[in-house]
Parts: C-alpha cells; sequence; structure tokens
C-alpha cells in the first residue's frame, strides 16, 4: 500500500472523529436554540471569543468521552517495523495506516494523543475541583473572620506559593517519597476539604429543618468518607474508590500547587464582598456565619471564580504536561501528553511528529480553556 | 516606610527558614538518606551497614539538630571511631580536627560537596547562576520591551482592529508552555527535515543543516544568535502574553481616567498624551507582574535548559534531584527560595515607590 498524503491522512483523521462532530453539532445548535434561557452560559454564545473557546474546548471533552470508539490502534501496542514511522505509513497487512506516524516504540501516535486526552481531562479538572474545594473552605473565613486565623492561613499560602513550582515536584513527585508516606499525610489532609466544604454547605443550609439536615448530611458524609477512605487511603473494602499510587502522587501536588492561589482570590473577594448591604441584612437576621460565608457571598463571587476555575484547568493542564515532561508523570507507558512530548523529544530534529502532534493537542486545549475565560470574562461583566 | 519594611523583611526571613526546612526535611528522609549511603559507600551493603553508615557520617539524629547544623548555628557533628581517627562535618580536606571550626553551615559559607560534580557546592551553584544570568539578561531584554509595547499598543484604543489581533497573540502565547513553544521552535527553525531549514540549504542561503542550532551546550562557551535565540524565545514568549495582557488592562484603565480626556480636550496630540500622561500610570501594574514573574521564569529556565541541554541552573537543579545530591538540591532550592522572595520585596517596595497614591502606616 501507499503512504498517505497530507490531505488523506486529514480526511481520514476527520472521519475517525465522527462522533465528536455529531456531539458537537447537536451541542451547539441545541444551545444556539436555547440560549435566552439559559443564563450565562446561553451569554456565551453572544461572544466569538467565547464561543471559539467553548467549541475548541469540548472538541477535547468529546474527544476523550468517545476516545474509545476514535482510535485506530490500542495506545500501547508496538507493532513491528513501525518505529519513528512517519505520518500515513500503512500498516502491512491490515489496510490501515498510522495517521500520524509510530513513536520511538512503534506505538501510533494519533491514538495515544486521543487516549492522552482522556487522561488529561479527567485529572485536571478533577484536581482544579479539589483545589477549588480546598481554597474556598479555607478562604472564606480567612476573608470573613480576618484576624490571626487569617495571618495564619496567609502565611500558609504564601509559603507555598514561594516554593518554586518545579523544585516542589521533583520533591513531592519522587519514587522515594512514595514509600515514606508523605503524600498519604497529604492526601489525608487535602481530601478531607471537599467532605467538609459539602457538609458544611448543607448543614448551614437545612439546620433548622433538623429532619431534612440529618438526611443530607448523613448521606453526604456517608459518601464522602466512603470515597475519601479509598482515595487516600486505598482503605475501600469494595474497591470503588481507589487510586494508583502514582496518580494520588501527581494528583496530590498538583492540588496542593493550586489551592492556594484559590485561597487568596477567594479570601480577596470576600474581604471585598463582606461590607455589602445583603452580608449586613444577614447578620441582622441573625444568621449564622457559615451561612452567610457559602450561602450569600459565595454565589455572589461565582462570576470570577467561574472564569478562575476555567483559567485553572489549563494551567493544571500545563503543570500535569511539566511533570510528564520530567519524566514524574503517572506511569511511562501512559498517553498522557506531557510524557509523550517527552519521550518524543529525544529524537525531535530527525522525526519530529511524536512530540508535536501533543505539543498542538495540548496547546489547543489551553487556548481553548484561555478563550472560554475570556468570553465568560466579557459576558459575566456585562450584567 | 521603614516599619513596613522591616516587618516584610522579618515575614521575609521566617519564610525562608520554613521553607529552607520543609526542604531540608524532604531531602533528607530516610529514603534518599539510604540511596545516599548505597551510592557513595558501596551498592551491596547490607541494611545494617546501611543504618551504621548513615550514622557514621553524622545524617543520623533529630531532623532539626542536623538542620541547625546544616544552617550554622549548631556545632558540626564530630565522631570518633575505634582506631581513634576523629571525624565531624567540619574536618574535611587539609583541616584536623584539632583546628576545624565548631560551626560550619551556610551561614558561615559551607554549602558542603556536591556529590555529582564533585566539587564544592557553592562553586558549581555560582558558575551556573552565572550561565543561566546571561539566559536571564537576554530573556528580560526581549521579554520586557516586546510586552510592553504590545501591551500600551492594544490598551491605547481599546476594541480597535491592532486590540483584537495584537490580545489574541498574547492569548495564544499565554497558552503555549514553554516544553511545546521550544518544541514548536525547533521542528520549525532547527530541524534537518521539517521546517524552513532544508528548503534554505536547499536555496544554498545557510551553511550548515539548520538555521538554529537546536541545542545551546556550545552557548556555554560562547554565545551567539544561533545557539541563544530559540532558548531565549521559548521563555520569552510565555512571559511576553502574561505581561503585555496585564499592561494592556492598566492601559485601558487609565485610558478612561479624567486627565487623559483633559489632555485630549487641551488639544495635545494623541501621541503626546500616550507618552507624557498615560504611560506614566500605566506602567506601575506590569512593573509589579513584571518582579512577580521571575519565578515564573525560573520554571522556564529548568524546561528551557532541560530541553536545550543549557547547563545552567535550571539544568544542576534537574541533575541534583534525579540523582540524590542533597547538598546540592539544598542550594539550589535555598537560591531558587532567595529569588522568589526578594523579588517579591522588591515589587512590593517599588511599587509604593512608583505609586504616590499608597501610603503606608
Amino acid at each position: 500500500m501507499e503512504p498517505l498524503s497530507w490531505p488523506m491522512i486529514f480526511a481520514k483523521m476527520a472521519v475517525q472523529f465522527w462522533p465528536v462532530w455529531a456531539a458537537l453539532v447537536a451541542t451547539v445548535v441545541l444551545s444556539l436554540q436555547f440560549r435566552r434561557r439559559l443564563g450565562l452560559y446561553g451569554k456565551l454564545f453572544d461572544s466569538t471569543v467565547g464561543m471559539t473557546g467553548f467549541v475548541i474546548v469540548m472538541f477535547w471533552v468529546f474527544t476523550a468521552i468517545f476516545a474509545d470508539m476514535i482510535i485506530t490502534y490500542d495506545p500501547i501496542a508496538q507493532l513491528s517495523g513501525l518505529k519513528n514511522a512517519l505520518p500515513g505509513t500503512p500498516v502491512e497487512g491490515t489496510g490501515q495506516w498510522y495517521l500520524l506516524g509510530g513513536d520511538h516504540l512503534a506505538r501510533d501516535v494519533f491514538s495515544r494523543v486521543v487516549m492522552g486526552a482522556r487522561r488529561v481531562l479527567t485529572i485536571a479538572p478533577a484536581a482544579t475541583v479539589i483545589a477549588f474545594m480546598v481554597g474556598i473552605t479555607l478562604g472564606l473565613p480567612a476573608g470573613y473572620f480576618g484576624g490571626r486565623l487569617d495571618t495564619g492561613l496567609s502565611f500558609i499560602a504564601n509559603l507555598v506559593l514561594a516554593f518554586p513550582v518545579i523544585l516542589l515536584f521533583y520533591l513531592l513527585v519522587t519514587p522515594e517519597i512514595r514509600s515514606t508516606g508523605v503524600p498519604i499525610a497529604l492526601a489525608a489532609v487535602l481530601f478531607l476539604f471537599p467532605v467538609i466544604f459539602v457538609s458544611v454547605l448543607l448543614n448551614s443550609r437545612f439546620f433548622t429543618t433538623p429532619a431534612k439536615r440529618n438526611l443530607y448530611v448523613g448521606v453526604s458524609l456517608a459518601i464522602g468518607l466512603w470515597a475519601y477512605s479509598g482515595l487516600a487511603f486505598n482503605a475501600d473494602p469494595t474497591g470503588i474508590w481507589s487510586m494508583d499510587p502514582n496518580l494520588l502522587n501527581v494528583f496530590v501536588s498538583v492540588v496542593f500547587v493550586n489551592a492556594p492561589t484559590v485561597f487568596r482570590i477567594v479570601r480577596g473577594i470576600v474581604m471585598d464582598l463582606k461590607s455589602r448591604d445583603y452580608v449586613a441584612a444577614g447578620q441582622t437576621r441573625g444568621e449564622g456565619a457559615w451561612y452567610i460565608m457559602l450561602w450569600e457571598i459565595l454565589p455572589n463571587a461565582r462570576g470570577p471564580l467561574i472564569v478562575d476555575f476555567c483559567l485553572r484547568i489549563g494551567y493544571t493542564t500545563i503543570l500535569l504536561g511539566t511533570l510528564g515532561f520530567f519524566g514524574l508523570g503517572v506511569s511511562p507507558e501512559s498517553p498522557d501528553w506531557g510524557s509523550t512530548i517527552d519521550d518524543g523529544r529525544r529524537l525531535l530534529s530527525i522525526y519530529p511528529h511524536p512530540a508535536v502532534v501533543p505539543a498542538l493537542a495540548l496547546m489547543s486545549l489551553v487556548l481553548g480553556l484561555n478563550l472560554l475565560a475570556d468570553g465568560l470574562r466579557e459576558e459575566s461583566m456585562r450584567d | 516606610m521603614l516599619p513596613f519594611l522591616l516587618r516584610r523583611v522579618g515575614v521575609m526571613i521566617l519564610t525562608a527558614l520554613t521553607l529552607s526546612f520543609v526542604v531540608f526535611s524532604l531531602t533528607n528522609l530516610a529514603p534518599n538518606l539510604e540511596k545516599l549511603a548505597r551510592t557513595e559507600g558501596s551498592v551491596r551493603m547490607s541494611d545494617e551497614a546501611v543504618d551504621s553508615w548513615i550514622i557514621n557520617n553524622g545524617h543520623g539524629g533529630l531532623m532539626i539538630t542536623r538542620y541547625g547544623q546544616w544552617l550554622g548555628v549548631v556545632p558540626g557533628w564530630t565522631r570518633t571511631d575505634d582506631k581513634g581517627v576523629t571525624r565531624g562535618r567540619c574536618i574535611q580536606g587539609a583541616v584536623t580536627a584539632e583546628d576545624a571550626p565548631r560551626f560550619c553551615g551556610i551561614l558561615q559559607g559551607d554549602w558542603g560537596t556536591s556529590t555529582v560534580f564533585r566539587e564544592p557546592v557553592a562553586k558549581t551553584v555560582t558558575d551556573k547562576l552565572a550561565s543561566t544570568g546571561w539566559l536571564m539578561l537576554w530573556v528580560m531584554l526581549v521579554m520586557v520591551p516586546v510586552s510592553l509595547i504590545i501591551g500600551v499598543m492594544s490598551g491605547m484604543r481599546e476594541g480597535s482592529r491592532t486590540d483584537r489581533v495584537l490580545s489574541t497573540f498574547a492569548i495564544a502565547t499565554t497558552a503555549t508552555p514553554e516544553y511545546v513553544s521550544g518544541v514548536i521552535l525547533v521542528v520549525i527553525f532547527a530541524s534537518a527535515t521539517t521546517g524552513i531549514s532544508p528548503i534554505l540549504a536547499e536555496w544554498g542561503w545557510i551553511s550548515g543543516r539548520t538555521l538554529f542550532l537546536g541545542t545551546a551546550t556550545s552557548a556555554i562557551d560562547q554565545i551567539t544568535f544561533w545557539n541563544f535565540a530559540l532558548p531565549v524565545m521559548t521563555i520569552a514568549l510565555y512571559g511576553i502574553g502574561y505581561i503585555a495582557r496585564m499592561t494592556r488592562a492598566s492601559m485601558t484603565e487609565v485610558m478612561t481616567q479624567q486627565y487623559i480626556r483633559t489632555a485630549r480636550l487641551k488639544g495635545v496630540a494623541f501621541h503626546q498624551v500616550i507618552v507624557k500622561h498615560a504611560l506614566r500610570n500605566a506602567l506601575i501594574a506590569p512593573f509589579t507582574v513584571i518582579m512577580l514573574q521571575f519565578p515564573w521564569l525560573l520554571n522556564g529556565v529548568v524546561i528551557v535548559e532541560t530541553l536545550f541541554n543549557y547547563k545552567g541552573f535550571g539544568w544542576t537543579l534537574v541533575q541534583a534531584a534525579g540523582n540524590n545530591d542533597i547538598q546540592l538540591l539544598l542550594a539550589c532550592s535555598v537560591v531558587a527560595v532567595f529569588v522568589v522572595l526578594v523579588t517579591q520585596l522588591i515589587s512590593d517596595v517599588g511599587y509604593v515607590f512608583l505609586n504616590p497614591r499608597i501610603r503606608l502606616s
């Protein structure tokens, strides 16, 4: 068989991505149809920048969801004779091609990038969510009460922020450190915050009707602590919640790096908002401090927080890539983009494709997130 | 001003001490020491031998006292073995046990010996810092003017076509981390098979096989445009977008101020308004941002020096971390943390100086 030309490669790839196109078209058409009833999300479609960003991000999200249908080969299978194969090289006897060529271990670059999207898009948003919960749970009281609590927490946050990120990664994400239990201890602290956040959130809202409160808080505590035991200590008896120790290590350090910045942002917003009238009204009504923080201040701080959330997913993606680039990633076989770039850069000037493809993928995802954040910022400032 | 400065410096010293203690504990964890024992002693040591090696070489005892010794506020350890030979932290080289100083930590200028480079850590770090200094200098020379010009140009007339184009460029560069832009730049400019080099070589415009060099190893001896442009551009690109966006935000804010309108209504030419009235006020915020960009540059330096194999500070940090070189890694961390804290201080103090509206205490 003849090797494919570039137009043919792109055509073949476009065909492979068909579930993504279908889902994208459906999303955009439906959203445009109902955009007047969808609040901030609907308004996003009024700005070109925001919509472009949204489409790019959704492209990768759908790629991650439908990855199994898109890939042409097993991302870790090594086929003989296809080491560093150029894009469009046919695979003997199958009538198929290595669409974007093979890497230094003769694995299909195209399939690896697609599978890598799944890796990146599960870790980065999850880590960002946890970082946000940590930052919010600590930032709200620090900004609201001020005083010693604020001084102490801010000092700790500044400590972490003064650490060069790379150094922190080298100290936290090494194989040696896993045997000392430092990551597990960190996970034990950091993963506790989502549980605290949700229970306090529900408790402060429903404590006037104990029956409801007991049910909601009880259920969230049960699920939360169940997940907590599995994720942090790998002690879940049913085995549903568990995390590979390597992944836990990476995950925890990314959360640890992000949480202090979120803390600072939340604290700043709270200090600004706590002098508003509705806060004073709540205090006069005799509402509890946590109710005011979580149900009065937090919803009013959502604009900047949503924008920062988008930006931070992008930043987390960059951080994960950095970890992979230094070989500190999830596992050597993992198709995540950072590790793939690291693998590919050794032969960069001779065979550029194994490194360039994931590099472009990572860049487009982060660009999409930044554009989305920009669009959201523009639209949320308008009202 | 003075009380503010003193308080800031106080907090800074406290931060530095806490951070260095954290780094010290993390680098001196039991598995790291065991690995050190096996590389320095012998690979086939028994577990007991490893334990005794650790204790005999002063790595036993409480973490806090070892940290004190390293810092130079606790007397260095000494140990006399069965043969009556006294060894200790401060007894090394030609110094005998009798006239060895009691304290020898970093406060006394003793940074220990690197196990990778087999030379005093202080020498390694200063050498490498000098190399990185050149890189930083060029990055700053490229990054600061370019980003300020982009920011001012796009903030001058908000919403214009220039603004849209430049803002998109700025967003695109902030979305491109160093390891991505480095890879792309190498492929375009320094690859013998792709990008523009093969075309240029075919036309006979370049004598070598590639336009730029894909590695910056030779830049250690002599910096040329061809071996240094790509690393400098890679680091600068990421910063340019960020600083430009901050400058733009600050510039657009200034342009809506009353005094700009007054100046315009007075009949002052537009470029005069920009240069004389707007710029001075618009550049206060970017100053802080540029200063706070230093820690980020450090990140970029580590990535770029690894990617382009430029043997500077970042490369050393990676070597130290990868090879379990505890003393060198500690020194690198101290330098890195110091750089971060000092730039934070300068940015705070500079902000107060530049902005007369802020009065402290």
